[in-house]
């Protein structure tokens, strides 16, 4: 698709659950190799929205596009499967508690996936492998099941198993939050390679340095709504909204 | 107590034994069968399957085996279910079995952490592949050793076909007190028996569990 402002196109996101309504009308655009940051305190529905992108969390209302193809389309059961597993494909996903799978090594955890849907061969599969534990810095742990890995160790195999799918876009939600503070620089510094590779990230995130640092554009949600958002110098620096300028207060308060 | 009447009478009661452990097999393997689709049907989407799982449970747990077995065996010819007494045993047991396997089996698989199917599903899985390729593996692990409480359990079970006249074990001891007038030594020593298929049974139980363990 040729159409790059809007790669990523979120059109009335709307999410209730019974009579509580978690998104209210969310609108939003992501260009191609842009990296978004979505910030907000616990409940604003950050994560909500992050896990509509790719299905996970069903909206209940609006449309959700990538690259041009809507993602969360109204299709009879069988072929609405089929369609949103080629969706999920293209769209690379980073959880809070890493999510391996405790059963295979870290080899296994990044071909499985290629393996099993695009048919590679075993010496296709390893060459993936060895090229994205690379990446992530973990060529050395290849053969090590997840309980042999720290924190930081899982977290950057599962990046290198989000990545091996070669998706369009990548989501990460709070992919630092669980780990101890001495380990997350690792997991972050292999988010800024990605970022140095235009890929196109959207990230849930308590960490406003990283967000800062890396970041085209931040948003802040609360109470399932965007209350504001623009580039990190002017949301970090500047805001204009009372909500954000109290969320950061706090927050930055409480990270000194 | 009469070790010599114990050691005439051994042969009779190993080759009995063998029948219990014929039942003890065929009865597993009907109970796994029945133990994997009800917890199947119990974890599906659809409604209907789920009350019929939980029906399957509840029924089958909620009354005694030996009426089962009774129902299947002397009252099966009146609704035209003719089998003999190993039959109806091995299939009422195996249907009995299953109840208990389904409650293990499925709890086995809910407790797999619900991230596991979400990172299998995000990375383009289908609810298929990502239940046989990433959960079920998972959820094995867990079940061998309460699936070998079953197994134990089952195997006791077996006892209960000596009403229906199946020549196992306990029938055996029970045929040889007639003859024998000596209670203490013919139970005594089906009890050893038993024991003995037990032990083994739970030694490979363990063995299997610490083979499957990752790592």
């Amino acid at each position: 698709m040729n159409d790059q402002k809007n790669f990523v196109e979120i059109r009335h996101a709307q999410k209730s659950y019974g009579s509580l309504e978690v998104l209210k009308d969310i609108s939003l655009t992501v260009e191609r190799g842009q990296i978004v940051a979505i910030i907000g305190p616990s409940g604003s529905g950050k994560s909500t929205l992050l896990r509509a992108i790719n299905d996970l969390d069903p909206l209940t209302g609006g449309e959700i596009f990538l690259d041009g193809v809507q993602v969360n389309k109204t299709l009879p059961h069988r072929q609405y499967e089929k369609h949103i597993n080629e969706m999920r494909q293209q769209i690379g996903m980073v959880f809070q508690h890493f999510n391996l799978f405790p059963h295979m090594t870290a080899r296994e955890n990044v071909t499985m996936a290629p393996k099993m849907l695009k048919g590679l061969s075993k010496e296709q599969a390893d060459a993936l492998a060895e090229e994205q534990l690379e990446k992530v810095g973990m060529l050395d742990r290849i053969d090590y099941y997840p309980s042999r890995l720290s924190g930081g160790q899982k977290q950057r195999v599962a990046i290198a198993r989000a990545l091996a799918m070669k998706p369009k876009l990548m989501l990460f939600d709070e992919a630092t939050s669980a780990l101890d503070p001495e380990l997350v620089d690792e997991v972050n510094m292999v988010m800024k390679k990605l970022a140095e590779e235009h890929m196109t990230m959207i990230i849930v995130t308590h960490e406003m340095d990283f967000a800062a640092a890396v970041c085209d554009r931040v948003l802040f949600m609360d109470q399932g709504v965007v209350v504001e958002e623009g580039p990190p110098e002017v949301v970090f620096r500047n805001p204009t909204k009372d909500r954000t300028k109290e969320f950061l207060r706090k927050h930055l308060a409480g990270a000194k | 107590m009469d070790i010599d009447l114990m050691l005439k009478v051994y042969p009779f009661f190993l080759e009995a034994a063998w029948v219990t452990i014929l039942l003890s097999v065929l009865t597993a393997l009907i109970g796994l069968t029945c133990g994997a689709l009800g917890a199947a049907a119990r974890l599906s989407r659809f409604a209907l399957l789920r009350f019929v799982g939980a029906a399957y449970v509840s029924l089958f747990r909620g009354t005694p085996a030996l009426i089962q077995l009774f129902i299947l065996y002397f009252g099966g010819p009146q609704i035209g279910i003719q089998l003999d007494a190993f039959e109806a045993g091995v299939i009422g047991l195996g249907i009995n079995a299953g109840a208990y396997m389904t409650e293990t089996i499925r709890g086995a698989i809910i407790s797999i952490d619900k991230g596991q199917r979400e990172a299998a599903r995000t990375l383009g899985l289908s609810a298929w592949q990502a239940v046989y390729r990433i959960i079920l593996p998972q959820a094995a692990r867990l079940m061998v050793r309460p699936l070998g409480v079953n197994l134990n359990m089952l195997i006791k079970a077996t006892a209960l076909v000596a009403a229906i006249s199946v020549i196992e074990l306990t029938y055996t001891a029970q045929r040889y007190i007639g003859s024998t007038y000596k209670p203490f030594e013919m139970f005594l020593l089906a009890g050893i028996l038993y024991m003995i298929i037990i032990y083994v049974t739970g030694r490979g139980v363990a063995w299997l569990d610490r083979k499957v363990q990752i790592n």
